[in-house]
C-alpha cells in the first residue's frame, strides 16, 4: 500500500508539483494499479534471469569523435529562455554562495 | 489491391498528377477534420512543393519509385525537421525539431508526401487518443467512440481516407489496437528492425514504429522502405531487408503454414462477438490449407502487470528531460526548483503523470527488487512462452482486443479498465515479436474487428504472407466508414 507520504515523496523525486486533488486521486488510483501488479508476487521467479531488452544486441560502439552540428540557431530557436550561446535558467546559487 | 500501387499507376500512366493526388487528400482532410480531429498540424504548403517536383520527375520521364508522389500522415511523436512536434503535449507545445526522425527522412527520400502529423496520446501513453492534451479524435465507424491509441489520429485516418498510408509507434499496442478499432492495417515491426532514431522515447526496450495502411501489401511496402540498420539507434538490428512484397500474389494460400491458437486469449472477457469473429477467421484460414493447433501461453495474462511496471519505469527516466531548460513549455522562472516542478505540472497531463508516478516509485529504493526486476523476470517467462510456442508454429493468432471501440470518456476516469484493453497486444512487445492487426469482421453496430497475428523473431514475411493469403479470401479490407 502506498499513502499520501509516499505519493507526496514520489512526487518530490519525479520533480512533479501535484495539487492536494492530484495527491488524493493519484493516492486511490496508484494503489489500485500496484494492487493489480501485486499478482506477479505469486509467481516463482527465483531462478529466471532478468530481461532487459527483448532483442540483445551487445557491443555496438562508435567512434568517439565530435560532430558539429550544422544549425545551431535552431536548436536555440527552442530554447525558453538564452543569454549568447546559452541557455539561461533561474539563479542557482545565491549571492553567498 | 494496394491502394499504393494503384496510385502508383495513376501517376506513372499520367491519370492523375502528384499535385492532384495531394490536393484530392488535402481537401478531404479539411472537409473531415471538424468531426474526426485525426491531425494535430497540416503540412499543406510543404506537400504541394513536394508534389511538384514529383511531378517535376515524371514530365522528364525519370522514373519514380513505387513511394513517390504517395500522401503520408505522421504520429506527431516523429521528429521532423521544422515541423512542429508536440507528442500531444502541452510541454512541447511549439517544440520544432532541429534534426529528421530515421524513419521520416527515408520516406521522403523515397518521395512520399507529408500531409501533417497525427494526433495521438499524450507521449503515446494511452489506449483511446483521449490522452492528447489538444483534441479528442473519432472513430471513423462511429464518431461517438474512441479510435484506440496510442496511434489513434494515424489510424482514423487512413480509415476515412484522409491519407493512403501512416506511419505509427507501438509500445503496448499502439498501432495495432486502433488498427482493430479503425478497421485497418498495423504492423508492428520486430524491435530492432526499424530505427528509433527520431522517436521520442516512451519506453526504449519496447516502442517500435510501424505504418497503419488499408491493405497488408501497403504495409509491406512501407515496412520495406522504414525497415534496415541505423548507426544512430544502438538497438538497430544488422540485418538485410527483403522485398517483402515479392511472395504477396493473388492465389497465394497458407498450405503447410502452421497456425497456433493461443487458448488464454479466449474466454472471460471476450466479447463473443469478437470471439465469433476470429473463430470464423481461424476456419477461413484452415480452409486456406493452414494446419491449426490451438497451444498454451500460461504467462500471457502476466503480460499487463508486467507492462505497467517496466513501461512507467523507462519512461520516468526518458521524461525527465522536460525540465523546462532547453526547449518546450517553462512554466516558472522563481527558482531552478520551481521551474522544473511547475514546469513539468502543467506540461503533463493526467496519464504520463501518474505513469511517471508508478514508475519513479518502482524504480526507488526499497521498490526496485519486488516491483522492477520483479518484471523483468516475469518478461523473461514470457518471452520463453513464446519460444516454445514457436517450436511447433509458425505464427500465433488470436483477437487484437478482446472488444470492439468503446465510447468516449466510457474509461477516462478508471485507468486499469483502459490498461485492459490492451490484454492482448502488450505481451508481443514484451517478447520483441513482429505482429500484425487486420480486419475480419463486423460486430453488431457496425464496428470494426481486429484479427492480430504473432510472427516470431524477424519472420515479417511469413506474418505478411498468412495476413495477405487472408485478406485475399475475405472482402473486411474493401468496406469504408460512412462519413
Amino acid at each position: 500500500m502506498i499513502d499520501i507520504e509516499q505519493v507526496r515523496k514520489v512526487a518530490n523525486l519525479a520533480r512533479l508539483d501535484l495539487t492536494t486533488e492530484e495527491e488524493t486521486q493519484f493516492t486511490t488510483q496508484l494503489n489500485s494499479i500496484l494492487d493489480y501488479v501485486e499478482q506477479l508476487s505469486g509467481l516463482d521467479t527465483a531462478d529466471v534471469q532478468p530481461t532487459t531488452r527483448a532483442i540483445e544486441v551487445s557491443n555496438i560502439t562508435r567512434r568517439d569523435r565530435l560532430e558539429t552540428f550544422s544549425d545551431r540557431e535552431a536548436i536555440f530557436k527552442n530554447a525558453p529562455d538564452q543569454e549568447g550561446d546559452y541557455f539561461k535558467v533561474p539563479k542557482i546559487l545565491d549571492n553567498n554562495g | 489491391m494496394s491502394l499504393i500501387r494503384e496510385l502508383h499507376r495513376q501517376l506513372t500512366q499520367k491519370e492523375r498528377s502528384a499535385v492532384e493526388i495531394t490536393q484530392g487528400y488535402l481537401a478531404h482532410i479539411e472537409t473531415l477534420e471538424p468531426q474526426l480531429r485525426s491531425f494535430l498540424t497540416i503540412t499543406a504548403d510543404h506537400a504541394l512543393a513536394k508534389a511538384q517536383q514529383v511531378d517535376q520527375q515524371i514530365a522528364a520521364g525519370e522514373a519514380i519509385g513505387l513511394l513517390a508522389g504517395i500522401p503520408i500522415a505522421l504520429k506527431d511523436n516523429l521528429c521532423t525537421q521544422g515541423v512542429q512536434t508536440t507528442c500531444a503535449s502541452k510541454v512541447l507545445e511549439g517544440f520544432i525539431p532541429p534534426y529528421e526522425s530515421t524513419v521520416t527522412e527515408r520516406l521522403a527520400t523515397a518521395g512520399t508526401i507529408c500531409l501533417g502529423k497525427t494526433n495521438m496520446d499524450e507521449f503515446a501513453m494511452g489506449s483511446s487518443t483521449e490522452n492528447s492534451a489538444y483534441q479528442v479524435t473519432a472513430n471513423p465507424w462511429d464518431i461517438a467512440r474512441v479510435p484506440g491509441g496510442s496511434s489513434g489520429g494515424s489510424a482514423a485516418a487512413v480509415a476515412a481516407d484522409e491519407c493512403p498510408i501512416a506511419l505509427g509507434s507501438d509500445t503496448g499496442g499502439s498501432i495495432r489496437q486502433p488498427a482493430a478499432f479503425c478497421g485497418v492495417v498495423g504492423l508492428k515491426p520486430t524491435y530492432g528492425l526499424v530505427s528509433r532514431y527520431g522517436l521520442v522515447a516512451y519506453a526504449s526496450s519496447l516502442d517500435q514504429i510501424g505504418p497503419l495502411t488499408r491493405t497488408v501489401e501497403d504495409a509491406a511496402i512501407v515496412l520495406g522502405a522504414i525497415a534496415g540498420h541505423d548507426p544512430k539507434d544502438s538497438t538497430s538490428l544488422n540485418v538485410d531487408i527483403p522485398d517483402y512484397t515479392h511472395t504477396l500474389k493473388p492465389g497465394l494460400d497458407c498450405k503447410g503454414r502452421k497456425i497456433g491458437i493461443i487458448q488464454e486469449t479466449f474466454g472471460d472477457g471476450l466479447d463473443p462477438v469478437v470471439d465469433a469473429a476470429v473463430k470464423t477467421a481461424i476456419a477461413q484460414l484452415e480452409s486456406l490449407g493452414a494446419e491449426v493447433q490451438t497451444l498454451s501461453c500460461p504467462q500471457f495474462r502476466y503480460g499487463v502487470p508486467t507492462y505497467y511496471i517496466i513501461a512507467p519505469s523507462e519512461a520516468s527516466s526518458n521524461l525527465a528531460r522536460y525540465d523546462g531548460v532547453k526547449y518546450g513549455l517553462r512554466a516558472n522562472n522563481d527558482s531552478l526548483m520551481d521551474m522544473y516542478t511547475k514546469t513539468r505540472a502543467t506540461g503533463f497531463g493526467a496519464e504520463v503523470k501518474r505513469r511517471i508516478m508508478i514508475g519513479t516509485y518502482a524504480l526507488s529504493a526499497g521498490y526496485y527488487d519486488a516491483y522492477y526486476l520483479k518484471a523483468q523476470k516475469v518478461r523473461t517467462l514470457i518471452k520463453q512462452d513464446f519460444e516454445k510456442a514457436f517450436e511447433s508454429v509458425d505464427v500465433l493468432l488470436c483477437p487484437t482486443t478482446p472488444t470492439t471501440a468503446f465510447k468516449t470518456g466510457e474509461k477516462v476516469n478508471d485507468p486499469l479498465s483502459m490498461y485492459l484493453s490492451d490484454l492482448m497486444t502488450i505481451p508481443v512487445n514484451l517478447a520483441g515479436l513482429p505482429s500484425l492487426s487486420l480486419p475480419c469482421g463486423f460486430d453488431q453496430a457496425g464496428l470494426p474487428i481486429g484479427l492480430q497475428l504473432i510472427g516470431n523473431v524477424l519472420q515479417e514475411q511469413t506474418l505478411l504472407e498468412v495476413a495477405y493469403a487472408y485478406e485475399q479470401a475475405t472482402p473486411w479490407h474493401t468496406q469504408t466508414p460512412h462519413l
